[in-house]
């Protein structure tokens, strides 16, 4: 798929998508007729309402989590990645050590995490941004590998030096995949998000969430969850808008 | 001139090492279109990677106006067959990265490329990215990225065996009006024997690996209306049975 058919493009599709959704989900409120799935315009009103309150301070938390951890593992992860794509001799040594922690579930981590960092944004962030970085990090990799020996030899013999085929050639050859595992990570750090925001924590919108669980408020439950949703369209778009723009010349 | 003097070069590590160039000599002279056919496989593109001082030969000596070359030279331009334009730089930007590695600034280097996207016929076409161009405009560019640094040598690797016939030979005639008119030093790899014949003042028929000469056909005529010509078609013939030669001698 081209990004310039991406999926936040297009308003009207998006309009008939959200109307699609919004009708299943009133559809499923008649037929489940239980009180802890309420229909989306008493949710949207609730969330609208809440939203000028408390629940706007959950969602500002979460989302700094979440943005910190992307940035931090991007940060970290893409030179990782390059560097180790492009020196085979490091990575025959670094690259087992990647795939024997890479199918760990991180996630059980998080008790030891908790004790370890304590229960603030620290431990939250960390445990996302260990798991993002490891989907950044492969990706990149597996990209600067795939570089064709052929540009970088072009490259060269234009008189590049080795920070000049970084920058004019590896980077921006990178970018698209870079991109692309950007915009999976920032669904699995939503998701991670709520996990470890339904621990040991008074903030954010997983804590947020099963709050007013706890107390049936299925009203509340949904603003909470409509704020998430908004949280991973918001990151979404973020990488969408980023591809547009440092990705122009594949949108042709 | 390039001189080159018991060149050995060898793909592999010791244990499995295939030999390429194996005391490897060989002369052309200022302002001479020098033309390597032979089969695939043959050593012919290595030895242009190694005169480009991409490759760094294992023993011998290699100079380029009397200077022993140990990297890319500045005034040595390679153009390959598919690779080597940038889809992410602009045409402009991919003309003018020879002068920009050079440390030219972006603005000033956009502006020396001028005269070189007018002499192509790339005017107009500044701002798009290689992928909205066709495959004979792409080999122009190609070529203006290699004629903007202002090149006395020109290697050239297949660089139009992905165009079809007839932008093929406008583009030959295009090489062969700049190499007359700039006074370019050409070594031209390719498949073609038309294309050898067309723009070689020498054409070395060539076997391997290691890489071997089989023989030489001395061509004085080229011109832009040699394609016609009787002498064309008795040079086509004169090399066409040097390969056959070659290619029994490959099946014995």
């Amino acid at each position: 798929m081209k990004p310039g058919s991406s999926q936040t493009q297009g308003g009207v599709g998006l309009l008939i998508a959200a109307a699609v959704l919004l009708g299943l989900w009133q559809l499923a409120a008649v037929v489940v007729n239980n009180q802890m799935l309420p229909p989306p315009l008493a949710a949207l009103t609730s969330f609208i309402q809440l939203a000028q309150g408390p629940l706007a301070i959950h969602l500002w938390s979460s989302f700094y989590r979440a943005g910190y951890s992307i940035l931090l593992s991007l940060v970290l992860a893409v030179p990782l990645g390059l560097f180790l794509g492009r020196n085979p001799r490091v990575d025959h040594w670094v690259a087992p050590m990647i795939f024997l922690t890479y199918p760990i579930p991180k996630i059980v981590f998080l008790p030891l995490v908790l004790l370890f960092l304590g229960i603030g944004d620290a431990s939250k962030i960390f445990l996302i941004t260990l798991i993002v970085f490891y989907q950044i990090l492969v990706t990149t990799r597996d990209a600067a590998k795939g570089v064709p020996e052929a540009d970088i030899l072009s490259l060269r013999s234009l008189g590049g030096g080795p920070w000049a085929v970084y920058r004019h050639v590896i980077v921006p050859a990178c970018l698209p995949d870079i991109l692309t595992a950007l915009r999976i990570s920032s669904g699995t750090a939503v998701a991670v998000l709520f996990l470890v925001e339904s621990f040991a924590t008074v903030e954010g919108l997983g804590y947020f969430i099963m709050d007013a669980w706890t107390r049936a408020s299925a009203a509340e439950m949904f603003a909470g969850i409509i704020a998430m949703g908004v949280l991973g369209f918001v990151l979404i778009l973020g990488v969408d808008l980023m591809e547009r723009y440092l990705c122009r010349w594949r949108q042709t | 001139m390039i001189q080159l003097q018991h060149v050995y070069q060898s793909y592999g590590n010791a244990e499995t090492s295939v030999p390429i160039l194996t005391d490897f000599c060989l002369t052309v002279k200022p302002g001479e279109r020098c033309v390597l056919i032979g089969p695939s496989g043959c050593g012919k593109s290595t030895l242009l990677l190694v005169i480009a001082g991409l490759l760094r030969a294992d023993q011998g000596l290699i100079r380029i106006d009397r200077q022993e070359i140990s990297g890319p030279r500045r005034h040595t331009s390679l153009i390959l067959q598919d690779y080597g334009l940038f889809p992410w730089k602009r045409v402009v930007e991919n003309i003018a990265l020879g002068l920009c590695l050079q440390g030219v600034r972006k603005r000033e280097a956009a502006c020396r490329v001028q005269p070189v996207i007018k002499r192509l016929g790339l005017s107009g076409l500044e701002q798009r990215y290689p992928g909205q161009l066709s495959g004979g405009q792409r080999q122009r560019v190609a070529v203006g990225r290699a004629l903007a640094t202002e090149p006395d040598l020109l290697l050239m690797d297949e660089p139009f065996s992905s165009l079809d016939a007839l932008t093929r030979e406008s583009l030959q005639n295009l090489t062969l009006e700049i190499a007359g008119r700039d006074q370019l030093t050409i070594v031209l790899v390719t498949h073609n024997i038309e294309e050898a014949a067309f723009l070689g003042h020498r054409i070395l028929v060539l076997d391997g690996p290691p890489l071997t000469l089989i023989g030489t056909v001395e061509n004085q005529l080229s011109t832009t209306g040699y394609r016609g010509q009787a002498a064309f078609y008795e040079t086509c013939t004169r090399i066409r049975s040097l390969l056959q030669h070659c290619s029994q001698r490959f099946e014995d």
